[in-house]
């Protein structure tokens, strides 16, 4: 080897030459291209970029030339070096996409396989359709009040302008709570509610009350002596059966689309004057557009006012209630009551977590 | 209420073509629900009235058989045999000939029988659809006084009627009547109508006919009465009158009993017809006295109530009063006289005695909606007319009548409240025309009319009643949409947000909400081991087996759980969140009057005499919780699933739970935990008794959890923790313990020994075996420590480390296992 110093001897560098340097580029170059794997590159580097490559070698030799060649020279091996890291680099790059491709395919799985290792749980349609009117009119500005389902007889009955031999009272129809004279009922409507709400609170009020309640019917296809209803009161000045019939069509729209309607048909409740049952129009229905009956409503009877401390001279108010089975049942196609009331997780699970 | 379109045209001048559904949507805008249309069940062919001519009666066969030649406007009779006997020459009958096909697929045709060409048929009522009279043939009358031979038989004998079936709210009475149908119709129509009430009355000449005398005039405020004699017992209903009460799904009696009932439908008013010869002596309205009975019609003895109002004779009580008649002068096969009564009852009154008595008859159920108290005396004269016409009797004595109404007070009407009810701009005068039209007197002053109701008409008696009569003449589909300004809300309130979470965190973790009855009964609670005694009960539950009220979701969880695993579930986890029913202390619930807002005692006693009916949630699990898939095998729900659920609720509601072991039925003693917030016991969760799975026929190992949402306390305003950038150092800790040391003692006491570093601490294994000692358990931990402000040494992670351990060794004699 020549030090530094050593006098130039074109000889001992003949590792310089053009023609050394492009042997040297041309064997590393067909080395890597030939390498077919990544181990036969790794196997293969040494001899052309390692320290003892030809290229590399040749560099030290640098130092030997005189100031004047080693410029050129320099730039030749230079090149060749750069000639052989990137053949390296292409030919690197071209067999770990290689061997990536196949890792990949290797790993593939079949993504159609079910993972439903944790359970489906669900809430009870009853439930989220309640929830859903009382949205609605919360998002009216509306609030949710309650009362309880274990109700006195006269907040259920007497307050609501039902006195005391109306049909309705008897055991035929409303459950009693023992012993006779208890004052108590299951509550038969979510009605007394309106009383409670009217008794607490001062108007403007403007509630919706959602909740069960009972009446004494077996359980068959259409009915069910446990069912829901949703009751909505409004006291204000100036109340009329036209924000009523807006009220009645804004819910309508909300839950069974734009083209729902309402329809009216005169009727008697002991706590509404005037009274009417209403229809609601559902384009959905499964078995074609058609009006279906849903629920009762009126003005709020000026006595109910007065037995709940409300001037009837200068409030007025308008009331609804419907069923949510009968809305359940055709909204959503269920058919039978039974399949409504008796806890089979397959009809829940059908309406998942919300509606 | 049945209507006969035919019978309501009779007072109405329905407008040429006005066909059902016109009809219908009238009766529905009227407030009229229309429950059914009753149609004539189809006649196709030559359907023609006959005249009989001639009967020849055949001998020699099992039963008579006549040969009839019958006149049906041919030039020559036509033969046919027929096995009725109850018509005679004259007589005018229906003949369905060769071709006609009657209801039912009958077809008629020429055919041998009996020996004899049979030429068509003779027709009865329930043949031609028509009734249900099949004794014997339909006979429209005689000789001339009908339709002539040969005219179509259809529109004769109503194939071609319709009813309709209307439901008639309760507080709308007249309309249980023809003639108040009448009137709605025309009155909606805009059409001419004639009330069958308007006849006036003959005047009877002579004394009162009976004496008789109302002891309670509150109850009954009128009362009329009109004798007759010389009624032919034998005499049949006219064809007509028997179709009308067919029509109205009444059954035909006698001509006496039929003509009351006709003119009940017809004018609302309620007749009862008593055996004049079996009415001992005055006839007296009052009150049931201690101990009497009274035999009604139906054969019935009953012991009567103090409020039972009767009639009575000298011999007693002849009749429940507007609700049914007595046997002992119930008019019978030789009855040739008779006292027909007509009279006003009041009607809460009427409808105590038919609930007293289940005794919901077609009188009663006018009596009780309110009739009208100025026909009874033309009621009694149409029922005269027509059993003097059709039963030869004749009226003796002038009428009875004990008449006690009180004039009706007038409403004050402001002329401008139905506009401001309704919402539209509705003139006085349409106020005024409306209220005319359904019978009103008003008089105008000012802006204020005065309003008399009319006698049909109890249920007006407030100023909103007649509100309503204005709008439902305008009609209610005039009235616009409006919605009103409602002034802001304050959305749902906590109580609700957190019911509402609560379900839905565990609807997300897996569990089906199964809402099911609060009813509970002494087998199921036996079966748990809750209490049976102290319950509230129900006087009229739907069961007998189940009278009580839910303490516990329980009993109704588990037989949803049951239910669906009879119907071949495996993995079930079930929740119900909703009221229990524990028994108050009993106070009764005042019911003061309701002519103002009862004073705050009154409503405070009423308010507090309604039990608390707080809020639980439960859930139940059986099977797998996870199901056995290509991950491996499934996981069986066990104790733990059901405490899990506590948290997960506990952490809906936003509270931090404790846990303890509990013991507590229906729960395994040993695997029963106590939940807590703060010192409250707020629910117990773990895995039911294998005595409750046996008896419930539950599968082994099945847990349940119920906790009282409502005495959780209110959710505390979460608070933002610093979060630390700097890197954490772990570490874990395997500690051993003796068993009986619960792992949250351990936990509590790791926790208050690390100190503020320590981020997080982990359970993550849990062993036992000789490794660690009889009676031992090894609990592993990793923990994590941070510092807030600054990257952690090794060092101070260990300190905290150390001091984490021997907090646990004071505490709980926990080893760090090396």
């Amino acid at each position: 080897m020549s030090g530094a110093n050593d006098p130039y001897d074109p000889k001992q560098v003949a590792a310089l030459s053009a023609d050394a340097l492009d042997a040297a580029v041309a064997a590393g170059v067909a080395a890597f291209d030939g390498a077919a794997d990544l181990e036969a590159l790794a196997a293969v580097r040494p001899a052309h970029l390692g320290d003892r490559a030809p290229v590399l070698l040749a560099r030290r030799e640098l130092g030997a030339l005189p100031p004047a060649a080693r410029k050129d020279a320099g730039q030749r091996v230079n090149a060749a070096r750069v000639a052989l890291t990137d053949t390296h680099a292409a030919r690197l790059a071209v067999l770990e996409a290689e061997r990536d491709e196949r890792v990949l395919a290797e790993e593939r799985v079949d993504v159609t396989l079910p993972f439903d290792r944790a359970p489906r749980g669900a809430r009870h349609p009853l439930t989220t359709l309640q929830d859903r009117i009382a949205d609605v009119f919360v998002g009216m500005g509306y609030e949710v009040a309650e009362g309880p389902e274990l109700e006195s007889e006269w907040l259920n009955f007497d307050a609501l302008n039902t006195g005391p031999d109306h049909p309705a009272r008897s055991l035929a129809d409303t459950f009693f709570v023992a012993p006779e004279g208890s004052g108590l009922v299951l509550r038969t409507h979510t009605s007394p509610v309106q009383a409670r709400t009217m008794l607490e609170r001062t108007p403007p009020i403007y509630v919706v009350a959602p909740g069960r309640v009972y009446r004494t019917d077996e359980l068959d296809a259409t009915h069910t002596p446990v069912f829901h209803q949703v009751e909505g009161l409004a006291v204000d000045r100036g109340l009329t059966m036209a924000h009523l019939r807006g009220t009645l069509e804004a819910l309508a729209k909300a839950l069974f689309g734009d083209d729902a309607q309402i329809r009216w048909r005169p009727h008697f409740f002991p706590f509404t004057e005037p009274s009417a049952e209403f229809d609601v129009f559902f384009p959905e229905h499964r078995d074609g557009p058609q009006w279906v009956e849903w629920g009762g409503c009126g003005m709020v009877n000026p006595r109910v006012l007065t037995a709940c401390g409300i001037d009837p001279e200068v409030y007025s108010g308008f009331a609804f209630g419907m069923g949510i089975e009968r809305a359940l049942q055709f909204r959503h196609g269920v058919g039978d009551m039974r399949d409504i009331v008796e806890g089979d997780v397959r009809f829940t699970r059908a309406f998942g977590v919300e509606q | 209420m049945k209507v006969p379109v035919s019978w309501l045209s009779e007072h109405v001048d329905l407008p040429a073509g006005t066909g059902v559904e016109e009809l219908d949507a009238v009766f529905v805008r009227q407030g009229l629900e229309v429950e059914e249309v009753l149609r004539v069940p189809e006649t196709t062919g030559p359907l023609v009235v006959g005249r009989v001519l001639v009967i020849e009666e055949l001998t020699g066969f099992k039963k008579p058989i006549r040969h009839v030649q019958v006149d049906v406007g041919d030039p020559e009779p036509q033969g046919i045999v027929c096995g009725a006997r109850n018509f005679a020459v004259d007589d005018l009958v229906v003949v369905a000939l060769p071709g006609a096909v009657l209801p039912g697929d009958f077809a008629i045709a020429a055919r041998t029988t009996y020996g004899r060409v049979s030429d068509g048929m003779i027709c009865s009522s329930r043949e031609l659809g028509v009734g249900e009279d099949h004794d014997g043939i339909l006979v429209l009358g005689r000789g001339t006084d009908g339709p002539a031979p040969g005219t179509p038989a259809g529109p004769v004998v109503g194939t071609d009627d319709v009813v309709f079936d209307l439901e008639v709210t309760t507080d709308r009475g007249y309309c249980m009547a023809i003639r108040g149908i009448a009137r709605e119709v025309a009155g909606a129509l805009g059409v001419d109508w004639r009330d069958p009430a308007a006849a006036t009355p003959p005047a009877w000449p002579g004394e009162p006919a009976w004496t008789v005398e109302v002891a309670d005039p509150a109850r009954c405020d009128r009362f009329s009465v009109l004798a007759m004699e010389g009624l032919d017992p034998t005499a049949p209903s006219p064809w007509w009158l028997r179709r009308r009460l067919a029509q109205s799904g009444i059954r035909s009696i006698s001509l006496a009993v039929d003509v009351t009932n006709l003119v009940m439908v017809e004018l609302g008013q309620p007749m009862h017809a008593f055996d004049r010869d079996a009415v001992r002596g005055p006839v007296v309205v009052r009150t049931a006295a201690p101990g009497e009975r009274l035999t009604t019609l139906d054969g019935v003895d009953r012991a009567l109530d103090a409020d039972d109002l009767l009639i009575t004779d000298d011999s007693g009580p002849i009749g429940l009063a507007g609700v049914m008649g007595g046997a002992s002068t119930e008019i019978s096969g030789t009855t040739t006289a008779v006292l027909l009564e007509a009279a006003h009852w009041e009607p809460t009154g009427i409808a105590r005695g038919v609930r007293r008595h289940k005794l919901p008859s077609e009188a009663a159920k006018r009596f009780e909606r309110g009739t009208d108290p100025d026909v009874t005396v033309v009621a009694l004269a149409r029922a005269a007319s027509l059993l003097a016409e059709h039963g030869g009797a004749r009226v003796v004595g002038g009428v009875v009548d004990v008449d006690a109404r009180a004039p009706r007070p007038q409403i004050v009407l402001d002329a401008d409240r139905p506009a401001r009810v309704a919402g539209i701009p509705i003139s006085s005068d349409q106020v005024i025309d409306s209220l005319t039209t359904v019978g009103c007197t008003v008089g105008a002053e000012g802006g204020r009319l005065a309003v008399t109701p009319p006698s049909w008409r109890p249920d007006l008696t407030d100023p909103a009643d007649l509100v309503e009569e204005v709008v439902r003449a305008v009609g209610y589909d005039e009235i616009p949409s409006v919605l009103p300004t409602v002034p802001p809300g304050r959305g749902l309130t906590p109580t609700q947000r957190r019911r509402r979470a609560v379900g839905r965190a565990l609807a997300e973790a897996g569990y089906v909400e199964a809402p099911a009855y609060p009813f509970v009964g002494r087998t199921a609670l036996e079966a748990l081991g809750l209490p049976t005694e102290g319950l509230l009960t129900l006087r009229n539950p739907i069961s007998e087996q189940e009278p009580a009220l839910r303490t516990s979701l329980l009993p109704g969880l588990l037989a949803t759980l049951a239910r669906n695993l009879g119907r071949g579930q495996r993995d079930l986890a079930v929740f119900e969140h909703g009221a229990v029913f524990p028994p108050g202390d009993g106070a009764v619930a005042p019911l003061p009057a309701v002519d103002r807002r009862p004073d705050d005692e009154t409503l405070a006693a009423l308010l507090g005499a309604v039990p608390a009916q707080p809020w639980h949630v439960a859930v139940a699990l059986a099977g797998n919780r996870e199901p056995r898939g290509w991950w491996g095998p499934g996981r069986p729900a066990v104790w733990a699933d059901a405490v899990q659920a506590a948290r997960l609720v506990a952490d809906a509601a936003g509270v931090e739970l404790t846990v303890r072991a509990g013991d507590q039925a229906p729960w395994h003693p040993g695997r029963c935990a106590e939940l807590l917030v703060g010192d409250t016991v707020v629910g117990h969760a773990g895995e039911l008794h294998p005595r409750v799975c046996a008896a419930l026929e539950l599968p082994a190992r099945t847990s349940v959890m119920e906790l009282d949402v409502d005495a959780l306390p209110d959710r505390p305003v979460a608070q933002g923790p610093a979060i630390s950038a700097f890197p954490p150092v772990r570490m874990d800790a395997a500690l051993v313990v003796a068993e009986d040391r619960p792992e949250s003692a351990v936990r509590a006491a790791l926790v208050s020994g690390a100190g503020e570093l320590l981020e997080g601490l982990r359970l993550f294994d849990l062993y036992t075996g000789t490794q660690v000692g009889e009676g031992n358990r090894s609990l592993a931990y990793a923990f994590v420590f941070r510092a807030p402000d600054r990257t952690l040494t090794g060092e101070e992670a260990q300190a905290a480390f150390d001091a984490a351990v021997a907090a646990a060794t004071q505490a709980t004699g926990a080893v760090l296992r090396g």
